[in-house]
C-alpha cells in the first residue's frame, strides 16, 4: 500500500461537508471516514446526499464548504495524482455502447501507470467468456461486472462504489461481494454506496448512514445493532398480546399476519418463557430468530420518523447525529 | 501504449464499427458525388458537373466529420456518461480533445483517400489545384465545424443532440454551396448560405482546388471567423456531464 494517506491513517476523511445547490442544501456539514481495508457503506434513502458527498471525494464537484481529503490529497485540486489511485464505479453507464468488453478493459487499465492486466481483470470479473460482446449486448449483471472491472483497473487504493449489485442476479452478487472483500482486504479502502442493507450487512466492516443531508449514524455493524436486540417469531395471528404480556411479561407487537417482534435481549431463558407461554395456549412456533437487530431495522429505525417501535430512537434522531463506535 | 495512444485506438475503434457514421462520412460523401457526377441534374454551372461537385463534396466529407460524426458521437458519450466515467481516470481534458482531433484527422485522411480518387476516376482534372492552401482551409472548416459540433453535444441530450446535427447537417449541406451553386439560391438566403461555414469552406476548396470560387478572399475570412469563435462558445458551453 502506498503512503500519502491522511493525517490520522484514514483513507477518505470528510471533515464538515457542505454542499449546495442554489438554495437547496444537498449534504450539510457531514464528516466521517473510511479506513484502508475496510468497506464503508454510505447508506441512506434516495436524496440523502450520498452522491453528492461521493461525488466530492471522487473530485467531480467542489464542496460548498468543509474538507475533503482522498488519500492525503484534495480531490479537486489534485485530481490528476488521486485519479492514478483511485477506482471509481458509477451507478449506472459509463462505458461506450459499442465498445466490447476486452477492449473497455484494455482500454482502462492502459490509462495507468500501474494498470492491471486487462486478460487477468476479465476473467477476475468473470467476464472472460463474453469478452467479444460489447455493452449493450450485456445483460444488467455483466454491466455491473464490467464497470467494476474498471474501477479495479488502476489497482486503486481507494475505490467508490456506487451500488455495484442493482439489477445483479444472486450468483452475480456473490462474485462481487467476493472481490469487494477481495479488494479490502488487500488493503484498499473500499466506500460502497447502495440501497442494499443487505448488501452492506454482508460485506461492510462500517456503515455510514445519511439522511436529509446529514450523516445520522457511524459505526461498525455491531455498534449500531447494540442495545437493539429483538426476538422475532411466526405464530397464530390471533395472539392474546395482553395475556403474553402478563403472563410472561414479554411485550410483543405484531408487525405483519402472524409475524411478531419483541425487543428484549435473547437469552435462552426468555425463548424458554416465549415456547413454553405458545406451547401451552395451542399457538405454533416458526421462524424464530433472536439476536441483534437486522441492518435493515437499524436503518428504519434511524431513518423512518413514524417507525412503529422506534419513538424512543426518534427522539435520539432529533438529537443529530448519533456515532456507534469511538473513533 | 500511451494514454494518449490508447484513447485514440478506442476512438477510431468505435468510428471503424458505427455503421451509421461510416455512412454518414464515407457513403453519403461518395454516393452524392458519383450520382451527380454522372446524373447531370445540378445546375452546376459547368461543363463536368464534377468541376463543382468534388470540392464540394470534399467540405462535405469535412462538415460530416468534424460536426456531425463529432458531435453526435460526444453527445452519447456524454449522456451515456463515458465522459465523466474518463473523468475520473489521468487521462486528462486535454488527452481526450487531443485524441479526439487526431481521430478527426484520421476519418478526414481517409475520406479525401477515398474521395480524390473517386473524383478523378469521374473526371475531375483541376488545371492547378494549390493542396496546401486546401490543407488549410481543411483544418480552418474542421476547427469551425468541431466548435460546432462540441457546442451542440455539450448542452443537449443525446437523442436532441442527434436530430440537431442531422438537422443542421441537411441545412448546410443545402445552403452551403456544396451541392447547389449560391448562385441558384434567392437573393437573401445567398447572402445567408455566404456567412455559412459550409458555404466558406465550399468556396475556399473551389477556389484553391479548381480556381472557381466566388469570393474567395470574403470565404476566408468568414471560415477564420467561425474557426476562432464557434471553438470558444464550444469552451464556455460544454458539460462534461449529462443527464439522459
Amino acid at each position: 500500500m502506498n503512503g500519502s494517506i491522511g493525517s490520522n491513517g484514514a483513507a477518505v476523511e470528510v471533515d464538515g461537508l457542505t454542499v449546495r445547490y442554489g438554495d437547496l442544501v444537498a449534504v450539510n456539514g457531514v464528516s466521517f471516514r473510511a479506513d484502508h481495508g475496510q468497506v464503508t457503506a454510505v447508506l441512506g434513502p434516495n436524496g440523502a446526499g450520498k452522491t453528492s458527498t461521493i461525488e466530492v471525494c471522487e473530485g467531480y464537484r467542489r464542496p460548498t464548504s468543509g474538507a475533503v481529503r482522498v488519500l492525503g490529497l484534495d480531490p479537486a485540486d489534485d485530481q490528476r495524482r488521486l485519479s492514478e489511485r483511485m477506482g471509481v464505479m458509477l451507478q449506472d453507464g459509463g462505458v461506450y455502447p459499442s465498445a466490447r468488453v476486452r477492449d473497455t478493459v484494455r482500454h482502462y487499465c492502459a490509462l495507468y501507470d500501474r494498470g492491471a492486466d486487462a486478460a487477468e481483470l476479465v476473467d477476475a470479473v468473470g467476464l472472460a467468456d463474453r469478452a467479444s460482446a460489447t455493452w449493450r449486448r450485456l445483460s444488467g449483471g455483466e454491466k455491473q461486472r464490467l464497470s467494476l472491472a474498471l474501477a479495479l483497473a488502476a489497482r486503486p487504493d481507494v475505490a467508490f462504489l456506487d451500488e455495484p449489485t442493482s439489477g445483479v442476479d444472486v450468483l452475480g452478487r456473490d462474485t462481487i461481494r467476493s472481490i469487494v472483500r477481495d479488494l479490502a482486504d488487500g488493503g484498499c479502502a473500499v466506500v460502497l454506496a447502495t440501497h442494499e442493507l443487505d448488501e452492506a450487512e454482508r460485506v461492510a466492516d462500517r456503515v455510514v448512514i445519511f439522511d436529509h443531508g446529514e450523516v445520522i449514524a457511524d459505526g461498525t455493524l455491531d455498534e449500531l445493532r447494540r442495545g437493539h436486540d429483538e426476538i422475532r417469531f411466526r405464530s397464530s395471528p390471533d395472539i392474546d398480546l395482553a395475556s403474553l404480556a402478563a403472563e410472561t411479561g414479554l411485550a410483543a407487537v405484531s408487525v405483519g399476519s402472524g409475524e411478531y417482534l419483541v425487543r428484549v435481549a435473547s437469552d435462552p431463558q426468555v425463548i424458554a418463557r416465549l415456547s413454553g407461554w405458545l406451547g401451552t395456549h395451542g399457538h405454533p412456533l416458526g421462524d424464530l430468530r433472536a439476536g441483534a437487530q437486522r441492518l435493515e431495522d437499524v436503518f428504519r429505525r434511524l431513518t423512518s420518523p413514524a417507525a412503529p417501535d422506534g419513538s424512543a430512537d426518534a427522539a435520539g434522531r432529533s438529537t443529530g447525529r448519533r456515532r456507534g463506535g469511538a473513533r | 501504449m500511451s494514454r494518449l495512444g490508447s484513447q485514440v485506438r478506442t476512438e477510431l475503434q468505435l468510428v471503424s464499427r458505427n455503421g451509421e457514421q461510416l455512412l454518414l462520412t464515407l457513403g453519403i460523401p461518395v454516393m452524392l458525388l458519383v450520382f451527380f457526377s454522372l446524373v447531370d441534374v445540378l445546375p452546376t454551372g459547368t461543363d463536368e458537373p464534377i468541376d463543382f461537385l468534388a470540392p464540394g463534396v470534399l467540405a462535405l466529407a469535412v462538415m460530416s466529420t468534424s460536426m456531425v460524426s463529432l458531435g453526435i458521437g460526444t453527445g452519447f458519450e456524454r449522456t451515456y456518461q463515458v465522459l465523466k466515467r474518463l473523468g475520473a481516470t489521468p487521462l486528462g481534458r486535454g488527452n481526450l480533445i487531443a485524441a479526439k482531433i487526431v481521430g478527426v484527422v484520421v476519418v478526414e485522411l481517409a475520406q479525401f483517400a477515398v474521395l480524390v480518387p473517386v473524383a478523378y476516376a469521374l473526371g475531375w482534372s483541376p488545371p492547378s489545384p494549390q493542396w496546401p492552401a486546401a490543407a488549410g482551409a481543411v483544418v480552418l472548416g474542421t476547427v469551425a465545424f468541431a466548435g460546432i459540433g462540441l457546442t451542440l453535444a455539450g448542452r443537449l441530450r443525446g437523442e436532441i443532440n442527434l436530430a440537431a446535427q442531422n438537422g443542421l447537417y441537411l441545412v448546410l449541406l443545402l445552403l452551403g454551396g456544396m451541392v447547389i451553386p449560391f448562385e441558384e439560391l434567392p437573393a437573401p438566403m445567398r447572402a445567408v448560405a455566404r456567412a455559412l461555414p459550409s458555404g466558406a469552406l465550399a468556396d475556399v476548396l473551389r477556389a484553391t482546388l479548381a480556381d472557381a470560387g466566388s469570393r474567395p478572399g470574403t470565404s476566408w475570412a468568414v471560415l477564420a471567423v467561425w474557426a476562432v469563435v464557434t471553438p470558444l462558445v464550444a469552451r464556455r458551453l460544454f458539460r462534461f456531464d449529462g443527464q439522459r
